[in-house]
């Protein structure tokens, strides 16, 4: 057993979990964060991606021991005071999902990669979501919703600059 | 799933990691495939030594003619690099095209090379640039290194400290993948060096490979045609249900010189 003491979606969270505990197994068994799905379970789908200090890993690929002392943000921690993230916005908006299996996954991959300038084009999208996999739509909405999202995320900065 | 038990700890220095590294224990670094077997429990070490956050192990930097990384350097700190693309630009575009952007963003340099999967990509890059690993015990030229199917000259407890890469004249990367699980059917890696040009392959094989015939080709003349005849003995390659050794073999003639002809 291991003590970890971890940010999860900016709250401090101290807790014991057995060494060989996946991180996807904690946030949901232990912290009843179930918005990150276990899909492939194989490094594969990317249903269970998540944000560690800022850079978006799977978390059925770490334990929960190797994220001691870091900040994890789940798709949970995305929504500030009862308004989505525009990303999540920009899905309802452009029905970026059908089942919606894979869409948390979906949405921080696409946090991160507009958060890294990465969501250049309709092409760099969809080779920035291999890591991703969607059996419904065809990937095409998602590309839309993360290409709207990513010019708007592009207008509010330059209006700020 | 849930992989067999075992101890997680984390080291605080490269030292402390050595101490701790005996028995049927192992290394952890970005955990890419080494967490992905203890899952399937086709790796099932006792402990597991945590060197993902040693800052010694952590860098990039150029020094005189060489490109030196540090073991515990992520596949994106290398491909977003600006030191790594004014050197040795083919080991950016070569680092870019490692699994995805999550993956990129866990695995490390040390992992990969310390694993020498047949279908990993850095070995072609180190074999071809002719580097050299630095080790807790020795400094190790690529092809020394990797010695077969999963395997290295790493002894027990010997940890890889960083990687150092001769800058070439030119370098480039080509693979082909296979389109569903996107791994390297084939790939090769070219370099122009001051002694002489080198073509290394993975994917085709159980290990990294040379392709003497195609280095000599190129020697007197840098180009694609150059290698355009040159075939290469299905006999030796890997054969699967993705791929027959036929169709790997030549896929070596086309990515090399697709890699001469991109080279820069």
């Amino acid at each position: 057993m291991s003590k970890i003491t971890l940010t999860v979606n900016g709250k401090s969270v101290s807790a014991d979990v057995e060494d060989r505990t996946l991180l996807v197994y904690f946030l949901r068994g232990q912290r009843a964060l179930t918005g990150t799905h276990i899909g492939g379970d194989t490094s594969q789908c990317g249903a269970c991606m998540v944000h560690i200090d800022g850079k978006a890993v799977k978390s059925c690929t770490m334990f929960a021991a190797q994220a001691d002392g870091s900040s994890v943000t789940t798709i949970e921690g995305l929504a500030r005071d009862g308004k989505l993230h525009p990303v999540q916005e920009a899905f309802r908006e452009h029905h970026g999902l059908q089942c919606g299996f894979c869409t948390p996954g979906m949405i921080m991959t696409a946090v991160d990669m507009i958060a890294r300038g990465a969501a250049t084009s309709r092409d760099a999208i969809r080779h920035e979501l291999e890591g991703n996999i969607c059996r419904c739509t065809g990937y095409h909405n998602i590309v839309s919703a993360i290409e709207a999202a990513a010019q708007q995320a592009g207008a509010s900065k330059a209006a700020a600059e | 799933m849930i992989p067999y038990a075992f101890n997680y700890r984390r080291a605080q220095s490269i030292a402390e990691a050595q101490s701790l590294l005996k028995g049927d224990a192992k290394l952890l670094a970005g955990g890419q495939t080494l967490v992905s077997a203890m899952k399937l429990r086709l790796a099932a070490p006792s402990d597991l030594i945590d060197i993902s956050r040693l800052k010694e192990l952590t860098f990039i930097r150029r020094e005189g003619d060489a490109l030196v990384i540090g073991a515990g350097t992520t596949h994106h700190e290398v491909a977003t690099s600006a030191t790594v693309e004014a050197a040795i630009p083919a080991l950016k575009v070569m680092a870019e095209m490692i699994g995805d952007p999550a993956v990129r963003h866990k695995g490390t340099l040390g992992g990969s090379i310390a694993n020498n999967d047949p279908a990993a990509d850095y070995p072609a890059a180190l074999v071809a640039l002719g580097a050299t690993v630095k080790t807790t015990a020795r400094e190790i030229a690529a092809e020394d290194f990797f010695t077969g199917m999963f395997s290295t000259a790493l002894d027990e407890n010997e940890i890889v400290i960083h990687v150092s890469f001769p800058v070439p004249e030119r370098a480039a990367y080509a693979k082909f993948r296979n389109p569903a699980s996107r791994f390297a059917l084939t790939g090769v890696f070219v370099s122009k060096t001051k002694s002489g040009p080198r073509v290394a392959v993975i994917g085709a094989g159980s290990n990294v490979f040379r392709v003497p015939a195609m280095e000599q080709a190129l020697a007197t003349n840098f180009t694609a045609d150059a290698i355009k005849g040159i075939t290469i003995d299905a006999g030796d390659l890997n054969s699967d249900i993705h791929a027959s050794a036929e169709y790997r073999a030549h896929l070596v003639g086309v990515m090399a010189q697709r890699a001469v002809s991109s080279a820069s």
